[in-house]
């Protein structure tokens, strides 16, 4: 169906969607902590208008209280917890930049279009207009997961853990106009016990390996060059400048 | 009407070659009163330009017959590119024989005769800044392929006009030409020389672009160059508010509505121009090493406008 035929409200949907696709590459792409955080609260704040707009075209009621959940949950509370987390941990002006970047992001577009072409034949079913978003989401939770998998700094891959949270209630809201509220209140409670257990993990992490860089995990004993280096660190900045 | 049509793509040949060192003067004149200055008069790129044609052109001992004919080359084929872009009226007949990727050719023409002279002379300057030119311009080139391809699948024709009437005539908020827009935004800056990748107010920066290529050129070369580069914004600029910003075009040659359409076209270009210098006050230049990854993040916009067109916008 092209844009035109549609009215403004559901045109607006499309756009916000396609931003939130956006933002998922920025989070995927962005180098510093700060500003990846700052890039998932805008993604909640924006799935959280998907919701209001898409309750606003229909007669889905129960869609505005999602969309006040997800604004405070995704948008404030939780950007918020991390905010003070980075703090806390000396990671605020932290940089991890990728390997190699471009790949990274030339495989999210790979990721885009596979799941394109994965929900090809839900789409093909005559649905409501909200039908091409499916993909979107699909997309942001491959996304997220790939941003699991390649970076290594724990709070950038809870970031991207969250982020597939964004995707799934993306796909709920544009699939089947939400879930029913008692799942949607279950799910919230859920991420936020997840995010306050993610808090104290970054503490016992950072106690173990004195780092959160988790790609340290894999190795089960120290050589002895890294006892010295390890010794040898004892300032929190020199710590946070080891981590990328 | 053949015959209107033509006067009307002189015509607005013509003003575009009068208009665009306005444009730069202008941007110029809001830079300066955003950093507390009062800045030169409106006016003064045509002083400067009247001031170097006039002058007396010196060439290096070195230099080949390619670098005196290069100025010209650049600035005609530069403005050929312009002549293409509608301004002031859609349907004109160099808009008909030539489409956005001819333009884009174009332009790729004049850079590479630009960057040859920028050689030719053998200072270290010169071939320094060709082939940071080179580098910008291979990254920035693919990025605005892939915007143009995104308009074109909205539109089905990769025609100038016919973008423009489409979007006159079945105007949607669409996804794929905000990323679109986007993605040509980041390659306008990129290839006009402006400030997060170059720095246009500099003759002698070790980071310089344009400037280094065009070190030796004095007079009335100096003068084209210049000039060509002041073309190269304006058609930017025109592209990008014609494009997405379409209301108040001519439709047709009537003298009312070519009025109209030459006030709308100013009144966008002053708007694109004070927010390109407001956007160069806020942002430092970046190192040379960061421009990649400012132009990969606009071929990333032009991309996923192409997929949200497919996804988004096309459906079942």
């Amino acid at each position: 169906m092209s844009p035109t035929l549609l009215p403004l409200l559901q045109q607006i949907v499309l756009v916000l969607a396609a931003i939130v696709l956006f933002t998922s590459f920025v989070l995927l792409a962005q180098a510093r902590l700060v500003a990846a955080i700052h890039a998932f609260a805008w993604q909640g704040a924006l799935v959280a208008a998907v919701t209001t707009v898409v309750a606003a075209t229909g007669q889905t009621h129960h869609l505005y209280f999602s969309a006040l959940l997800t604004l405070v949950l995704k948008a404030l509370l939780i950007p918020w917890m991390l905010h003070r987390l980075t703090r806390r941990l000396a990671l605020d002006r932290h940089v991890e930049s990728l390997h190699r970047p471009a790949l990274v992001i030339m495989a999210a577009v790979a990721l885009v279009i596979f799941s394109y072409w994965l929900v090809l034949p839900i789409v093909q079913q005559e649905m409501t207009f909200t039908r091409n978003i499916v993909a979107i989401s699909l997309a942001v939770v491959l996304i997220g997961l790939l941003m699991m998998v390649f970076r290594q700094q724990a709070v950038a891959q809870v970031l991207g853990f969250m982020s597939m949270e964004n995707g799934l209630f993306l796909a709920a809201v544009s699939a089947t106009a939400g879930m029913p509220l008692v799942v949607e209140l279950g799910v919230a409670f859920d991420v936020l016990v997840a995010m306050v257990l993610f808090g104290v993990f970054f503490f016992q992490i950072r106690e173990s390996i004195d780092s959160l860089d988790v790609d340290r995990l894999n190795r089960l004993t120290e050589t002895a060059e890294e006892g010295i280096v390890a010794a040898g660190r004892t300032t929190p900045r020199a710590v946070a400048g080891e981590d990328g | 009407m053949t015959a209107v049509a033509w006067g009307a793509a002189l015509l607005q040949a013509l003003l575009y070659a009068a208009l665009a060192p306005l444009l730069v003067g202008w941007i110029r004149k809001v830079k300066a009163r955003l950093q507390n200055r009062r800045g030169a008069p409106v006016l003064q790129p045509y002083r400067d330009l009247r001031k170097l044609l006039v002058k007396e052109a010196r060439v290096a001992h070195t230099a080949s017959p390619l670098f005196r004919a290069a100025p010209y080359i650049v600035f005609v084929t530069t403005w050929l590119a312009a002549s293409t872009v509608p301004l002031v009226a859609v349907s004109l007949p160099t808009a008909a024989i030539a489409d956005i990727i001819v333009l884009v050719g174009l332009l790729a023409l004049a850079r590479f005769f630009l960057a040859l002279a920028g050689m030719d002379v053998g200072t270290a300057f010169g071939g320094m800044g060709a082939s940071r030119e080179m580098l910008v311009s291979a990254l920035a080139e693919p990025a605005m392929l892939m915007a143009v391809f995104t308009l074109a699948m909205s539109a089905h024709s990769t025609n100038l006009a016919s973008v423009i009437d489409y979007q006159l005539g079945a105007f949607a908020l669409r996804p794929s030409f905000l990323f679109a827009l986007g993605g040509l935004i980041l390659v306008a800056i990129a290839e006009t020389g402006r400030i997060p990748v170059d720095n246009p107010a500099t003759h002698l920066e070790l980071t310089m672009i344009h400037e280094a290529m065009l070190l030796e050129y004095s007079g009335r070369h100096l003068a084209l160059m210049e000039w060509a580069a002041q073309l190269k914004l304006l058609l930017y600029g025109a592209l990008i508010a014609n494009i997405f910003f379409p209301w108040g075009i001519g439709q047709s040659f009537t003298p009312a509505d070519l009025g109209i359409g030459l006030a709308a076209v100013f009144l966008k270009l002053l708007a694109l121009g004070a927010a390109l210098a407001i956007g160069e006050t806020v942002l430092a230049k970046m190192r040379l090493f960061r421009a990649p990854a400012f132009l990969n993040l606009a071929l990333l916009l032009a991309l996923l406008g192409l997929l949200s067109h497919v996804i988004l916008e096309v459906g079942a």
